[in-house]
């Protein structure tokens, strides 16, 4: 339960992707922060949402997954530079020989898995080639 | 004037062709191809559901139009799969598309039908300025036996439609629905499958329904088929919605533009809400368009549109209904196997 707790609260942020800005330095943020680690107490914190899109800047492929995923393999988590600049981790849904850094990729919505058949599904923010 | 202010469709990448499932069942695949009129149909990919194609679907509808997901009132997903059994679609939906939580929301079921109905009923809350716009979805990943007939047709795909009164692309002019207890198709709780009636799925549920109510409609509204520039009937397979329009008077011509289930398959929810939205990505305005939806159980809501001149500002916004039909990537059996989930571990 303590998993579906979790996930509830970073609900929004895995859905659309939100998170914040700085409007004092301009920086933006994914996860959310809600301090701006340049401006401390002169920065101002509100929230954004991100386009969805942005490039690979490197990735791996995953042939051992965890038990919940293994349906799934082989898949590829790339870390993704979003075009307001800042990077976060994800999968991209392509055939591992499709993928490459510098590619453009945008957002989709996607089951991020599952608690077994009884459990709770997780849905969020995964990407696919532009 | 109550009618569609936007619409988005999703349909997944993946298809597999009748030869594929036929070579493991020992079947003729020309055979069924020529019964059915089928050539492939629409795989989900492994991490797509009901919910995930709904969102896609209504994000879509939501960037077509440019509108704002804060004026949604109402979002009803109708499905015969969602992906709990107890706990809405309709809550993922309105979260993953910004709609702000002062709403009413909803799960439909109705078969292949219940898409059309969450149509009515946002019809009924901006008709009563409860909503200043209302999200109807008709969404699934149909289920088949291993072996059925319904294997070669059961596909996936979501449409979404925006209702409301304000910058219409197309108005519901009027509106007529049938309805009785016929038991043509129909899934136990707990069950995996559906069982289907065979050749009882024809005559007493299909064509009874889809035609009452498409005559019901017609005399309602004083409109004869020649005065429909198009029209669309539920898609179980290529035959009946030919066969339904022959005996109402409609024409292939007329038809022709909003068949989809030859490349995708029986969408189910989104059957007919598919073939809606392929028709506006060509209509014209002042354009009339029939849908009349086919749900077993069994009913029939049958609608007519006609479309506005503002069609032409949202129409190449989102992604049309053309655009998945060249998309696409073909799975063997046993990929679709694990895609359907048909494999237990």
């Amino acid at each position: 339960m303590a998993s579906t707790a979790k996930f509830w609260r970073e609900q929004e942020s895995r859905y659309n992707l939100e998170g914040t800005r700085c409007s004092n330095c301009g920086s933006f943020f994914f996860p959310p922060r809600s301090l701006c680690p340049k401006c401390r107490r002169k920065g101002t914190i509100v929230p954004y949402k991100f386009k969805g899109t942005g490039e690979v800047v490197t990735y791996t492929t995953v042939y051992q997954a965890p038990r919940n995923n293994n349906r799934q393999t082989p898949y590829t988590l790339a870390i993704i530079e979003l075009d307001e600049g800042t990077r976060m981790l994800s999968e991209v849904i392509c055939e591992p020989a499709q993928i490459s850094t510098g590619m453009r990729v945008r957002a989709v919505f996607r089951k991020l898995g599952e608690e077994g058949e009884k459990g709770i599904i997780y849905y969020g923010t995964k990407f696919v080639p532009a | 004037m109550i009618g569609i202010a936007s619409y988005g469709v999703y349909v997944p990448l993946y298809r597999i062709k009748v030869e594929e499932i036929a070579k493991q069942w020992g079947e003729n695949p020309a055979n069924i191809k020529s019964g059915l009129l089928v050539e492939e149909k629409s795989v989900p990919d492994l991490d797509e559901d009901t919910a995930t194609m709904a969102v896609e679907a209504a994000r879509a509808a939501i960037r077509r139009a440019n509108l704002d997901p804060k004026a949604i009132g109402a979002v009803y997903v109708g499905s015969e799969s969602h992906p709990y059994a107890v706990k809405p679609t309709a809550t993922i939906v309105a979260a993953a598309m910004g709609a702000p939580h002062l709403i009413t929301a909803a799960d439909f079921e109705f078969a292949c039908k219940a898409g059309t109905a969450a149509i009515q009923t946002c019809m009924g809350l901006v008709a009563l300025n409860k909503i200043k716009y209302g999200l109807a979805v008709g969404a699934d990943v149909s289920q088949s036996s291993p072996g059925d007939a319904l294997e070669y047709s059961a596909g996936a795909g979501g449409a979404a439609f925006v209702i409301g009164q304000d910058k219409i692309v197309a108005e519901i002019e009027e509106y007529a629905s049938f309805t009785s207890d016929t038991p043509d198709f129909w899934r136990r709780d707990l069950q995996k499958y559906p069982v289907h009636g065979g050749r009882f799925t024809g005559e007493p549920a299909y064509f009874r329904h889809t035609i009452a109510a498409t005559e019901a409609l017609m005399e309602r509204a004083g409109l004869q088929p020649t005065d429909f520039d198009f029209a669309v009937f539920h898609q179980p397979n290529g035959k009946f919605p030919l066969k339904a329009a022959k005996t109402l008077g409609f024409t292939t011509a007329q038809l022709e533009p909003g068949l989809m289930v030859t490349h995708f398959g029986n969408t189910y929810s989104a059957s007919s809400l598919i073939g809606l939205a392929a028709t506006l990505d060509m209509a014209s305005s002042s354009q009339r368009i029939l849908v009349t939806s086919f749900g077993s159980g069994a009913g029939s809501d049958a609608f007519a549109f006609r479309v506005t001149d503002l069609i032409d500002e949202v129409r190449e916004k989102a992604p049309k209904v053309e655009e998945f039909l060249l998309s696409k990537r073909y799975l063997d059996y046993a990929a679709y196997a694990k895609h359907q989930r048909k494999i237990r571990m």
